[in-house]
């Protein structure tokens, strides 16, 4: 009997969190439809528990590491998102990006629609236009900065077609005033080989969210194993950074 | 540069024109005949029937009688200049200004003013158009010189050369006949009564003696002739399938205005071309100021379209560049380029999202209109190893891979779009540096792969081979380095060339 009211107690606070959830403005996803990501215990940071696909996440890179490292990690994620068949825009002034790299992500760089512009404004208009286009999951942009009205337009276009937004933040100096459902910050971590092998392991990176609205910001350890995500166990962790200490080259 | 003219002459035209459609009649003397005045006129002559003695003007029955076994046909109105008109249509791939002579309405005037060297020279040109049209079923007659009144008299008249160079078509018309000057008979009659028989025999002669007898008409054809009068042409234009015209009653100065015109004349140009199953790739739309200025704008789509909606949004970004000044008085919206438009069906496409949806079509179309169509990009796989060359720019937005995607090697994330040359030290040959300076930082490597050597494409550029090594600073950052050239030059030099994830 004890028991019982004890769940029904947990299956209230539940609601009532989905309720508040609700009044506060978050629309949330049916969770039988909405698809994991993938990120495996990573997803528990987010509302519901579920990678908030309608939504404006910021990806903060300062230095080209940094910016390499959150291409990566938005092209895993891309080629989830991608997994329909929809396309996805890249947009920047002065890409990096390599597409024949892509592939190690499983994304097929033939979806990826480039647009190499010269002006931050016109990064922001198309970005708007893809984000109402259909055929898309995703648009990515790689910007300078991003103030309150330019991410607010943005997010009003996430949320009614729910094509996924990704901006890669360049400028730290600005301050922060912008309405992105989350924040990122990617950084490159040793890789880890198994057995003392030498040469250089999966890609392995620190993942910081910073902010992500109705959920808890936290960081993790994540590795692309080849073909989905790997959340690092601290243990494992302890051993590679003994290992790496002790590899030699050669 | 002085402007060149050519005449072409269709000494038959109608009689070659029957022959071709009739091929029986090849062989037959025959003659084309109106009723003029009561009498059966002959208009046309055959080859043939020429060589017999018969002659344009002549009674049909007096022709019957010198030449037995004549075939007659009745001609229709208004033929030779139809044709003519088709002629021309054929004749803008060697100019685009061709013009029908209305003078004789037997030949076709073109302005060639640097068209002929792509055929090798004016000789070849006229060469070549006199071929195509033999080949076709055509006699003609040509000549090419600076003014059209000295082209078309050295077409029917001149028996030297066609060509007459540049400057010296006095000369050429000192010798020919008066009738060569495009006068009216009476004129040429007037001429022949007081022993002009060529054209040097009047020409020096006072000009208000000649405007006394022979009228203010016959000097300006002499003068024209001569080059020192203008002649105007009146260019055949090829008409468009898809176009629409919109006068207005008052002048258009407003932006509301402008959409207004635009919208209506979108709605009649997409009807047209939905009826006929195509859709628009490029439009023009030229706008006729009242000052007389004339503006273009013109939009591109990424796939055949005729949705009015998204045509006239793509007008709305460009609806800035028209300055209406005093007003504009006539829109004219043509469809320069069409393509077949599948029918798309709907339900099947809706489920899908991909990069043939609609609505991604619309965004390129709209990027290309106010950025520019070069700012976008798609990737495919070239079967190249030279980093930079591994990839191409695909053609179209359907276009597919003919290659897989390579996974074999590591490639970086990010590709620098030059390589930026580091310091580095390196103890071994052949192997990774220790450690390397990039923009100020020393980055000391704790693991490495490689080395994967890229061998430079050699019949495109020359320098060094390339050998690429990956490698892991003290922090986890990747990178993609390389040797430029082997070891033992004694300082090679390495560069830095993209970032691993």
């Amino acid at each position: 009997m004890q028991y019982k009211t004890m769940e029904g107690k947990k299956e209230l606070i539940e609601k009532l969190q989905k309720d508040i959830l609700l009044w506060q403005g978050y629309k949330p996803q049916e969770s039988c439809t909405a698809e994991r990501i993938g990120l495996g215990i990573m997803e528990t940071a987010f509302p519901n528990g579920v990678f908030p696909t309608r939504g404006i996440h910021e990806f903060i890179t300062a230095i080209p590491e940094h910016s390499a490292a959150s291409d990566g990690f938005i092209s895993a994620l891309l080629a989830i998102l991608m997994k329909n068949g929809a396309g996805c825009v890249w947009i920047s002034t002065s890409r990096k990006l390599f597409p024949a790299s892509l592939r190690t992500f499983n994304v097929d760089p033939e979806r990826i629609i480039f647009m190499d512009v010269s002006k931050e404004q016109d990064v922001l208009w198309i970005m708007e236009e893809a984000l109402k286009c259909d055929g898309f999951c995703a648009v990515v942009a790689e910007i300078t900065s991003l103030n309150l009205t330019e991410s607010r337009r943005l997010q009003l276009a996430v949320e009614k077609n729910g094509v996924t937004g990704f901006i890669l933040r360049k400028d730290l100096r600005k301050a922060v005033s912008n309405i992105a459902t989350a924040r990122w910050r990617i950084s490159p971590l040793p890789s880890y080989n198994e057995d003392e092998m030498p040469g250089i392991g999966f890609p392995r990176w620190n993942i910081e969210l910073l902010k992500v609205r109705n959920g808890n910001p936290g960081s993790w350890e994540l590795e692309w194993a080849g073909d989905r995500f790997v959340v690092i166990d601290q243990e494992i962790k302890k051993d590679s950074s003994y290992y790496a200490e002790q590899r030699q080259i050669g | 540069m002085g402007k060149r003219y050519v005449s072409v002459w269709f000494c038959h035209l109608l009689a070659d024109w029957q022959a071709i459609r009739h091929p029986e009649l090849q062989d037959i003397p025959f003659v084309l005949v109106m009723a003029d005045h009561g009498r059966i006129i002959v208009t046309a002559v055959s080859q043939q029937a020429q060589k017999q003695g018969v002659e344009a003007g002549m009674r049909a029955a007096d022709a019957k009688a010198i030449c037995p076994g004549l075939q007659v046909i009745n001609e229709k109105p208004g033929r030779a200049l139809k044709l003519l008109q088709a002629l021309g249509e054929w004749f803008i791939r060697y100019t685009p200004t061709v013009a029908v002579d209305e003078f004789s309405s037997e030949g076709l005037i073109m302005e060639v003013s640097g068209c002929p060297h792509l055929w090798g020279g004016e000789r070849e040109y006229l060469q070549d158009i006199k071929t195509h049209l033999k080949a076709k079923g055509y006699t003609v007659r040509l000549a090419i010189a600076d003014t059209i009144g000295a082209a078309w008299a050295v077409s029917r008249f001149g028996k030297v050369t066609p060509l007459i160079s540049p400057g010296t078509h006095t000369e050429a018309l000192l010798s020919l006949p008066p009738e060569a000057l495009r006068i009216e008979k009476s004129t040429v009659a007037k001429l022949q009564k007081l022993g002009f028989y060529q054209i040097k025999s009047f020409i020096g002669m006072p000009r208000s003696v000649l405007r006394r007898r022979f009228g203010e008409s016959f000097l300006t054809r002499l003068a024209q002739a001569l080059g020192t009068q203008n002649e105007a042409m009146c260019p055949i234009t090829v008409p468009l399938d898809f176009q629409e015209r919109l006068p207005c009653l008052e002048p258009i100065k407003t932006r509301k205005g402008i959409e207004m015109g635009i919208n209506k004349l979108l709605e009649c140009l997409c009807l047209s071309l939905e009826k006929d199953g195509k859709g628009l790739r490029t439009g023009v739309l030229t706008c006729y100021r009242v000052d007389g200025k004339i503006i273009k704008v013109d939009i591109g789509t990424n796939a055949p379209t005729h949705s009015v909606s998204h045509l006239f949004k793509l007008f709305e970004l460009k609806i800035d560049q028209i300055r209406p000044a005093l007003g504009i008085e006539l829109f004219i919206l043509a469809a320069t380029k069409v393509e077949d438009l599948v029918a798309p069906q709907e339900v099947l496409w809706d489920g899908n999202p991909g990069l043939n949806d609609r609505s991604v079509i619309r965004l390129l179309d709209k990027v290309a209109g106010k950025v520019g169509a070069h700012v976008i990009h798609r990737y495919l796989p070239d079967t190249r190893y030279w980093p930079e060359r591994s990839v191409k720019d695909a053609g179209s937005i359907s276009e597919k891979a003919s290659t897989p995607w390579r996974t074999d090697k590591p490639r970086p994330t990010e590709l620098l779009r030059h390589p930026e040359p580091i310091e580095v030290m390196a103890l071994i040959p052949d192997h990774p540096p220790k450690f390397f300076v990039y923009k100020a930082v020393r980055h000391q490597v704790v693991k490495a792969d490689g080395p994967e050597r890229i061998e430079r494409e050699w019949w495109l550029d020359v320098g060094e081979h390339r050998d690429y090594y990956q490698v892991e600073d003290q922090y986890g950052q990747r990178y993609w380095l390389f040797r430029s050239g082997h070891y033992f030059n004694e300082q090679p030099q390495w560069y830095i060339h993209g970032f691993f994830a």
